[in-house]
């Protein structure tokens, strides 16, 4: 009878730990199978020359993603930077400060927002977001604008992300110990600085996790930034210019063209490098994260 | 026969002459709580408590579990200020100064008071920020000043020499005994008249509790301690004068020796002889 119990229990954590490193597996597979499928034009053209060259002309045999990646960046980046004050300063007001009324008023809307299909962003980027930019933004800095640019794309990114952010750093700040902040109070200090220097402080290694989870969506989110960013495969020279992110370059184009030569094994290849940037991105925050929490003891 | 005679005369003049010190010590309280009633929601935790807590002296509060000590003294520095559904009537004067008048400044009486805690809770940062971080948030900004103040309280709690040589590294460290006397030492660093203690040794090991009881006895020159106990034994130890709640009303208020030798109250008597608890 025990030896039973003992085999079940051996068995369980077996095959738990077999499904474990079968999502480690999934993303070996991944990456592999993205970078056989890549083979082909990594073998025809010279790997260097496909990462900074920014011609991109598939007929002529031309394939350069500098601008795509270029475009992946800045969106992202101004999606995270438009994105991380809102979403840093309602959770903590959710948490630190609104009564339990108004955080169990917000809480379930905050969730509806994250909820919401991509596409639905997409469309209102595209009704409101790219007018709104060429009429009354961009009139102030350049000389025209479509509308449809790297700031849509990080504005209608940033709205989508910002919900992710929220239930993160409220989780993150929730989970503070409420003897700390006493701590703090107790000897004086007031709610902000209490926030300010211990709250803020000790959630450190998690609002980085958060924003590389956000970050990591964001790299990869595709309809609605590929509806307001002006698919233009160049280097966009300022936030109003028109840009193409990686992900909306292989949605828009796979299964289409395909007849043309090395054009498929282009697309894997673009796909491959958003599988690279996401995994870099994740490695160096896990590595920033390490320092955090050796540099402020938290 | 005569030897018992002589026992009684003794006992009460005793008990007279610790009369006359109670008085005076009362004369002049530090904290004087009157007619302070307290309701969480539906609850109502302390019912109508007068109290006066007397100036450099050790005062613990004991009573069983649930009997509103905590809240009583968290009462003292407004720490349920940020509670949801706490109301609370009635005055706690501190140095003649109602706490809970609308215009006190919750800040300033905060600094008065250094509370410990019943778990130790290092702040997220270095040793020498922990102690700092009370006069840095007043507004005290010189490097080597702060650092001096850091060596002088880390000496009061007898810690200066356990860590000046990793006054950088992490406070998670050190030993639960040791991250207790640096909270204590954060307290002091605010320079308080006051030092409140929540069950403050109830998480250490016997030789920690040690340390802490005797830097309490230490400090009581310079401090009015008010402590809550569990321990019947701490409060024998090292406490001048002992109040006894139950049901969150003050029961009994007195010098240790009337509490535990001559106590007037019959839920007293059965309290300490161990009845309940």
């Amino acid at each position: 009878m025990i030896r039973f119990r003992l085999f079940k229990d051996k068995t369980a954590r077996l095959s738990m730990l077999g499904i474990t490193i079968l999502s480690l597996g999934f993303l070996l597979l991944i990456g592999i199978g993205l970078f056989y499928m890549s083979l082909p034009i990594l073998r025809e053209k010279e790997t260097w020359k496909l990462l900074t060259s920014s011609n991109w002309k598939p007929f002529k045999g031309e394939f350069g993603f500098l601008p795509y990646i270029i475009s992946t960046l800045h969106v992202t980046f101004i999606a995270i930077v438009i994105a991380l004050p809102f979403s840093l300063l309602t959770s903590i007001y959710l948490t630190e400060y609104a009564s339990e009324k108004i955080r169990n008023f917000f809480a379930p809307i905050i969730d509806l927002l994250s909820g919401i299909p991509p596409v639905i962003y997409g469309v209102w980027g595209t009704l409101t977001i790219v007018p709104f930019i060429s009429e009354d933004i961009a009139p102030h800095f350049v000389e025209f604008s479509s509308g449809y640019s790297v700031l849509a794309g990080g504005i209608v990114l940033s709205v989508m992300i910002t919900p992710l952010l929220i239930s993160i750093f409220s989780e993150v700040f929730g989970s503070i110990p409420k003897e700390m902040r006493e701590a703090s109070l107790s000897l004086g200090a007031t709610k902000w600085q209490t926030v300010k220097q211990i709250v803020l402080r000790k959630s450190l290694p998690g609002i980085v996790a958060a924003i590389a989870l956000a970050v990591s969506r964001a790299f990869g989110e595709t309809i609605a930034v590929l509806m307001v960013c002006g698919n233009i495969p160049i280097i966009p020279s300022s936030i109003f210019d028109a840009c193409y992110p990686l992900p909306a370059l292989i949605a828009n184009n796979y299964g289409e063209m395909l007849s043309i030569p090395s054009y498929e094994s282009a697309l894997m290849m673009a796909a491959f490098l958003l599988f690279i940037i996401i995994v870099i991105f994740n490695a160096s925050s896990r590595l920033i994260l390490n320092r955090i929490e050796r540099r402020y003891h938290v | 026969m005569k030897t018992d005679n002589l026992e009684q005369v003794e006992t009460i003049s005793e008990n007279s002459i610790i009369d006359i010190m109670t008085h005076s010590d009362i004369i002049n309280p530090h904290i004087r709580v009157e007619g302070l009633n307290l309701n969480i929601g539906e609850n109502h935790i302390l019912k109508d408590v007068n109290l006066s807590i007397p100036s450099k002296k050790i005062t613990c509060i004991i009573g069983p579990s649930g009997c509103g000590k905590t809240t009583l003294l968290r009462s003292f520095n407004r720490m349920h200020d940020d509670s949801p559904n706490v109301k609370i009537t009635g005055k706690i004067f501190v140095d003649d100064e109602n706490i809970y008048d609308e215009k006190a400044q919750v800040i300033s009486i905060r600094k008065k008071m250094g509370l410990l805690a019943q778990r130790p809770c290092p702040l997220p940062m270095s040793i020498l920020d922990n102690i700092t971080y009370g006069p840095r948030i007043h507004g005290a900004w010189n490097r080597r000043k702060l650092y001096a103040t850091a060596k002088h309280y880390l000496t009061e709690v007898g810690l200066w020499d356990e860590v000046k040589e990793r006054l950088r590294s992490s406070p998670g460290h050190l030993s639960i005994g040791q991250q207790q006397r640096l909270c204590l030492a954060r307290g002091l660093a605010v320079e308080p008249e006051i030092i409140l203690g929540d069950e403050a040794t109830s998480a250490l090991d016997p030789i920690s509790t040690k340390k802490i009881e005797e830097l309490f006895v230490t400090l009581k020159k310079d401090y009015t301690i008010v402590l809550v106990t569990h321990t019947l034994r701490q409060a024998k130890r090292i406490a001048d004068y002992i109040a006894f709640m139950y049901m969150g009303k003050l029961i009994e208020f007195g010098t240790t020796d009337q509490i535990f030798n001559h106590p007037q109250k019959q839920l007293t008597k059965d309290y300490i002889s161990g009845y309940f608890s």
